[in-house]
């Protein structure tokens, strides 16, 4: 078995390779393959992984990317994630893509998806719409057209028939590294000194960029090899990142947290990951069974409306709950709409729950750490003080 | 070369029309104002995807945030505003009209005209081409604790309305938004009554029209951005399906069809346009904060705005969508789905580019708005694919809605003034 160091190596060589070579070797291996790229949040992989194909998570360019082209397409009050991925897209690193997916999550990416049919009028772009209705009746029935849609296009790119039964395979699947992901959540969470956030962070990125079946063989492994290991505890206080759902903050951000003295014991980086909070039924109707658990077991998030007042933000005081966590980082995306405008009723909530709260922004290029680091260990040494 | 400054004058120069329009907007204030005496429940709404005709079914009074952020800019009002937002932990980034209005509740609420906004029996979250909608509405939900109906429209990222988006849409109508207005206002759903609100919106909506596509004469009678504001004001918001929507646009076409005959130009502020220049295209939301001045930098050069999307965010009518009392409900979900900000980039830059060729105009003009993603995000890639396809040229300035830092007169001025120099030399080697 290979070791945590080894496994967490090769995370950190997918996380740097901006030309996903893991993808386009697994699309050249066998001839008549296929990859779907995605955008932030949601898609349902199941389907792209039913017709054949190998979802591929595009996160933007992170902080070594020199973006030159990609900024002609944006003006300055725009977020960085769509002007990096435009980069990418233009310097080829992407030409090995037979289609994209942009959800529904602000009104950027969405744009993003006609900017995209502009520039590749011979790729498929898709801008795939969840419903903010929750109603199976309503939200529901329009869902799994929406669902069928990119079954049928995924059809014809591919040349190939989706049976029920190939989604119920991958639905089986994805439900199980949706298990496996919250265990790791769950080892971290238990033993924050044992799985740093930043390993924690490489693990469930490499899920962006890798067949979902090896992506849970190295989940058990990690897991496996870290619980293994003796690592130092530290007096750490203990929180949750919220905020950083879209654009991904350097990894040196995430470091830089548990090094001012937090144990990062939940975020929301690349939440497609755990979306669900319970497993997706395979004993029935596939289609009905990703609309329906959408509609009922979805994380929140603030690209989604919650219909019930009373309920609004409630996720996080149960995150913070559950996990023992002493206080929220708001870490948000400079001019990240969804994000900066839940902010305030977030904050709210939080107030209301006496637990303390701290924010910042920061961009996927963020170099300078110091400010961040201080304002991050301030907040950690004023839990253990005053709380 | 710029044309020599005319001094600002202090008497603002009007049609009947303006005077017509402005007191119809100023009612509803006044309706809004008097609930407490009249008992009128209020509904909060938006302006794309705005549902006046059904609002009007249960006899309630609309009240339009974004008017309100929008009156209060061009009386200077807003920057206090945004800035007591700020104050209360709203992010620099994001959206002004949603801080303008939050600071204007923490204000105390009195609205633009002066009088108090009431709060709201129910919040109509009409989630239509505009994410930050949904996060507008929850943030005062959040402060009001009422009853909210959300309808959430598809994007039509494919550039189809399919038969399942009108299905949905008509549903959560259906389903969610109807019932909630009767439980609220305690008045119950009458079709026939939302019928005839549509046939008169059908009505204004075709004279609407005519007076958009009148710029298409030469000299244009009309400024389809600035003065454009003006006539979407009554149909974009509580006046669409009104009879008196339909009178006022019949007084608006009989006073353009008589500008027509005259061979009259636009009536700015101050006074009649003699000399039009340039024909310009407008791509996104004006400046509010200092929109005559804005205008200024446009009539004292001898440019007219033909056609402009803006006039659009309420609805695509000049290309064919009305209303249609038959088909009562499915109209409203068509509607909502024809929203500009609702419509695919490729869609957008095919209009833009019809507008460039069936007005004969001399190039676009992109007015970015820092507040607005919908708009703004993918605005220079539309410049540059409507320049190739045209052939005429662009140009981008950068200001916002209603926050008056981010409006800078020398620099605006500047831009423009070299852009109307570039159509002067495109001209000049076209001949």
């Amino acid at each position: 078995m290979a070791t945590r160091e080894e496994i967490v190596d090769r995370c950190q060589a997918l996380y740097d390779d901006l030309n996903f070579t893991a993808a386009r070797n697994w699309k050249a291996a066998k001839e008549g393959r296929h990859v779907i790229g995605f955008m932030p949040m949601y898609v349902p992989r199941e389907i792209i992984h039913a017709a054949g194909m190998m979802p591929l998570g595009i996160l933007g360019g992170g902080d070594q990317l020199e973006v030159i082209q990609g900024d002609a397409y944006y003006q300055s009050y725009i977020c960085r994630i769509p002007r990096s991925t435009i980069e990418l897209l233009l310097t080829e690193r992407l030409d090995f893509v037979d289609g994209m997916l942009f959800p529904s999550i602000c009104d950027v990416i969405r744009n993003l998806s006609g900017m995209w049919k502009l520039l590749r009028p011979n790729v498929y772009s898709h801008y795939f719409d969840v419903p903010q209705n929750y109603l199976k009746d309503v939200g529901g029935e329009f869902y799994i057209h929406e669902l069928n849609v990119l079954k049928e296009d995924l059809e014809k790119i591919g040349g190939v028939t989706i049976s029920d039964d190939d989604l119920k395979n991958s639905i089986a699947v994805y439900n199980e590294n949706r298990r496996l992901t919250r265990e790791l959540y769950k080892f971290r969470s238990d033993r924050p000194w044992l799985a740093p956030s930043s390993e924690v962070y490489l693990i469930n990125r490499a899920g962006m960029l890798i067949p979902v079946e090896e992506h849970n063989q190295l989940i058990k492994d990690y897991i496996a090899a870290a619980a293994l290991e003796d690592r130092p505890k530290r007096d750490n206080s203990r929180v949750v990142i919220s905020g950083s759902f879209c654009e991904q903050p350097p990894l040196n951000l995430i470091k830089s947290i548990e090094m001012s003295g937090c144990y990062v014991v939940d975020d929301d980086y690349m939440l497609v990951n755990r979306w669900f909070t319970k497993e997706v039924p395979t004993d029935c109707d596939p289609m009905q069974a990703l609309s329906y658990t959408f509609l009922e077991a979805s994380v929140k998030m603030p690209s989604c409306f919650e219909p019930d007042e009373d309920n609004k933000g409630l996720f996080l005081v149960d995150t913070v709950k559950e996990n023992n966590a002493e206080g929220v980082i708001f870490a948000a995306t400079s001019f990240c709409d969804p994000a900066l405008l839940e902010r305030p009723i977030l904050q709210d909530v939080l107030n209301d729950a006496h637990i303390p709260h701290i924010s910042f922004k920061y961009a996927e290029n963020t170099g300078q750490m110091q400010p961040i680091r201080e304002q991050a260990g301030t907040f950690a040494d004023s839990i253990k003080l005053w709380s | 070369m710029s044309a020599p400054q005319r001094k600002p004058s202090t008497d603002v120069q009007k049609d009947a029309s303006m005077a017509k329009q402005k007191a119809m907007i100023d009612s509803n204030f006044e309706r809004l104002g008097n609930v407490r005496n009249s008992g009128e429940k209020v509904s909060y709404t938006f302006v794309p995807g705005n549902l006046n005709e059904l609002v009007m079914c249960f006899d309630m009074v609309g009240n339009y945030p974004e008017i309100n952020a929008i009156q209060n800019g061009l009386r200077k009002k807003s920057g206090g505003m945004i800035m007591e937002a700020e104050k209360w932990g709203h992010s620099e980034d994001v959206c002004t009209y949603v801080k303008s209005d939050i600071g204007m509740m923490r204000k105390g609420n009195i609205g633009p005209t002066g009088q108090p906004i009431p709060e709201p029996d129910i919040l109509m979250l009409s989630y239509t081409g505009c994410y930050t909608f949904l996060k507008w509405f929850e943030l005062l939900r959040h402060d009001y604790k009422c009853e909210t109906a959300m309808l959430h429209v598809p994007y039509t990222g494919d550039n189809k309305i399919t038969k399942s988006m009108v299905q949905y849409v008509v549903k959560q109508l259906k389903e969610e938004v109807i019932p909630k207005y009767e439980k609220v206002s305690g008045v119950k759903f009458d079709i026939d009554r939302l019928r005839e609100n549509l046939a008169n919106s059908a009505r204004a909506e075709d004279d609407f029209v005519w007076v958009l596509q009148s710029a298409k004469n030469k000299p244009s009678p009309i400024d389809a951005y600035f003065g454009g504001i003006y006539y979407i004001g009554p149909i974009f918001t509580a006046f669409r399906g009104t009879e008196l929507a339909v009178d006022y646009y019949q007084t608006l076409r009989s006073e353009i069809e008589e500008r027509i005959r005259k061979g009259q130009g636009p009536i700015t502020p101050e006074g009649e346009m003699k000399n039009e220049k340039y024909r310009i295209v407008t791509e996104g939301p004006p400046n509010y904060t200092s929109m005559r001045d804005f205008w200024k930098m446009f009539y004292d050069e001898g440019a007219v705005v033909v056609a402009s999307t803006y006039t659009k965010v309420g609805g695509t009518y000049d290309f064919g969508f009305r209303h249609d009392p038959s088909r009562p409900l499915e109209s409203l979900a068509e509607y909502c789905m024809h929203c500009y900000t609702n419509r695919n980039l490729p869609e957008r830059t095919r209009m833009l580019e019809s507008y460039i060729n069936d007005y004969e105009a001399d190039g676009l003009l992109i007015n970015s708005i820092k507040s607005c993603n919908s708009f703004a995000a993918g605005e220079l890639m539309m410049m540059r694919e409507v320049e190739k396809r045209t052939g005429k040229p662009g140009a981008f300035v950068e200001t916002d809605l209603v926050d008056p830092r981010y409006f800078s007169a020398a620099n605006v001025k500047n831009r423009l003034e070299s852009y109307f120099q570039m159509i002067d030399q495109k001209r000049r080697a076209g001949a």
